[in-house]
């Protein structure tokens, strides 16, 4: 990996870092719980890698099987945690 | 061939849809999600913003899918059903008091996802090649993940209490899991020396899941909002160490934000309690049980039980209730029974409020979310900052089972183990209703000495039965 796209991962991560958390500040803690649950959703967004490798060309070799189980975690987690929060949101009345 | 590499070269000469335009995509999803959080600063638009962030994902998940070269289309829509239907079952089956213990269940799937995901990178690649850098972000993205995976579960189970949730300790302990992490330390530099080392990759793996193991169970029940705010901040920071060795901008960017949000919430859930996280992870807090006094006698004289009448009368003569609820009301699946009560007393034209304390329950917003699933509007919830001045000017207080965080030793005694925590001043008002199970201290082992104040009526028994006999003898 050459220096540059390291130093622009680098920024990217930095940046969202401090983004991240002026958003989060703001959530009323009456939100917390759905905050995490939905977060859990958005951290399921390793199933792209998961995706990745269960599609690599050798197929049926040991990257696929890895990626297939990865590819398990990450959907319960994008799943459950997108219904949970659903869930406990429509609970939230005035 | 590293996928990295596979997505790069694959997109070069087959993808007719060039790098540029995926990670355009990926931006937008990044973007999508980011609205999502900022939406959750209300509940009115928190929906939408939960819909936003699903459609962020659906993007992302379409763009990968749509990577040309890509094989096991099979493979990959039977692991969806899979993950699909244990995740949906899951939100749909949970009760809303087990809601600590899914998060930490779901925290762990994104820990385990994100360490296959790099091991898979380790695998794709037999020959080694990879640069420092991304050896280093994956064995990153392996160890935090992995750790993750089995911290989660111990959380899951101490919470559920297949394992004991008082903390468990051993001589030497503290030296061990240096050990261990020294010990990961030193695989990983012999990693460095020949990354096709089967042994030392498996090595590493053995104790990074041994790790997140021994890190949990020295950490008592009522931590348990801390180490689940901190797993989730791990699980985020290992999807941003898989981004990094994938050089993916989405997996970097949904990482961070996860980080940052656990981190954020951890630090909130430390200052409620007034202590630093090394003091939450490294303590054993609550372990040492003081004996519990069945006389009732306690700092300043006995526990004074009284009859559901007495203290129906109290509450009916009230102008003003405050509800405190506590993990009790939780266990007890009290909250629909407390709705019942605030609901026919504020009918009765009683000013009825809720205090929440940030600590109160075993994660953030738990009584939040409780109070809600019970049809509690959520303009009667008041965070402990924003309520603390009220209970002098309020007649009653009903706490819940909450215990700690309505401990006045907190303030006054600086021998408790509770000294300088914020509580919530709840003696200050004209009387307090305490409903308790029994006479027993609470979870974190503490004597209580609200519970013997002369303002104070103690109502024994289940907090669900107590509160429909306190609901009938008013009416």
């Amino acid at each position: 990996m050459d220096t540059g796209t390291i130093i622009i991962g680098l920024t990217i991560f930095v940046l969202a870092c401090f983004a991240g958390a002026e958003l989060i500040a703001k959530v009323p803690p009456t939100l917390h719980t759905p905050l995490m649950s939905g977060s859990n959703a958005i951290s399921g967004i390793a199933i792209l890698g998961a995706l990745l490798a269960t599609g690599h060309p050798e197929s049926f070799s040991s990257v696929s099987g890895l990626g297939f189980l990865a590819v398990i975690f990450a959907t319960i987690n994008v799943v459950g945690g997108y219904m949970v929060t659903h869930r406990m949101l429509q609970m939230f009345k005035k | 061939m590293a996928l990295a590499a596979f997505i790069q070269t694959t997109e070069k000469y087959v993808n007719p849809m060039s790098n540029h335009s995926i990670n355009f995509i990926y931006l937008v999803s990044a973007t999508l999600f980011m609205l999502g959080i900022k939406y959750l600063s209300s509940p009115s638009t928190a929906k939408r913003g939960n819909l936003l962030s699903m459609i962020g994902m659906a993007a992302a998940i379409g763009t990968t899918m749509a990577t040309p070269g890509l094989h096991g289309f099979t493979l990959i829509i039977i692991g969806v059903i899979i993950g699909a239907v244990i995740g949906g079952y899951t939100a749909i089956k949970i009760k809303m008091t087990a809601m600590p213990e899914m998060v930490a269940l779901f925290n762990g799937c994104g820990g385990a996802a994100s360490a296959l995901v790099a091991l898979a990178e380790f695998q794709s690649n037999t020959t080694g090649g990879f640069d420092s850098f991304t050896l280093i972000t994956l064995l990153l993205s392996l160890i935090i993940g992995g750790l993750t995976f089995t911290g989660s579960i111990m959380a899951y189970a101490k919470l559920q209490g297949l394992i004991p949730t008082r903390p468990v300790t051993y001589p030497g302990q503290q030296v061990v899991n240096a050990i261990i992490v020294l010990a990961t330390v030193a695989l990983s530099w012999f990693l460095f020396q020949d990354p096709t080392s089967i042994l030392a990759l498996s090595g590493i793996i053995i104790l990074s899941l041994g790790l997140g193991v021994l890190a949990v169970i020295p950490i008592g029940g009522a931590d348990m909002p801390v180490i689940i705010c901190l797993l989730n901040s791990y699980s985020g920071l290992a999807v941003s160490m898989t981004g990094f060795a994938l050089s993916n901008n989405a997996l970097i960017i949904t990482g961070s934000l996860v980080g940052a949000s656990g981190i954020f919430l951890t630090k909130i859930m430390c200052d409620a309690m007034n202590r630093s996280l090394s003091n939450v992870l490294f303590s054993a807090f609550g372990q040492v049980v003081e004996s519990a006094d069945d006389t009732g006698e306690g700092p300043t004289g006995s526990m004074k039980g009284y009859e559901v009448e007495d203290v129906a009368t109290i509450l009916t003569n009230a102008g003003s209730l405050i509800i405190v609820p506590g993990y009790g009301m939780a266990a007890a699946q009290a909250q629909h029974a407390t709705r019942e009560l605030g609901d026919y007393l504020g009918e009765q034209g009683v000013e009825v409020r809720y205090a929440i304390h940030p600590v109160a329950g075993r994660m953030p917003g738990h009584m939040n979310v409780l109070l809600a699933e019970a049809d509690v509007p959520y303009e009667q919830l008041f965070a402990l900052e924003d309520i603390n001045d009220d209970f002098a000017s309020t007649d009653v207080v009903l706490v819940i089972g909450a215990n700690d965080v309505v401990n006045p030793a907190a303030k006054s005694n600086p021998n408790s183990p509770i000294y300088g925590m914020p509580v919530l001043d709840v003696e200050k008002a004209t009387t307090v209703i305490v409903l308790k199970r029994s006479m027993n201290v609470g979870f974190a082992g503490i004597e209580n000495e609200l519970f013997y104040k002369d303002n104070t009526m103690m109502l024994f028994g289940d907090a669900k039965s107590s509160l429909h006999k306190l609901v009938a003898a008013m009416k």
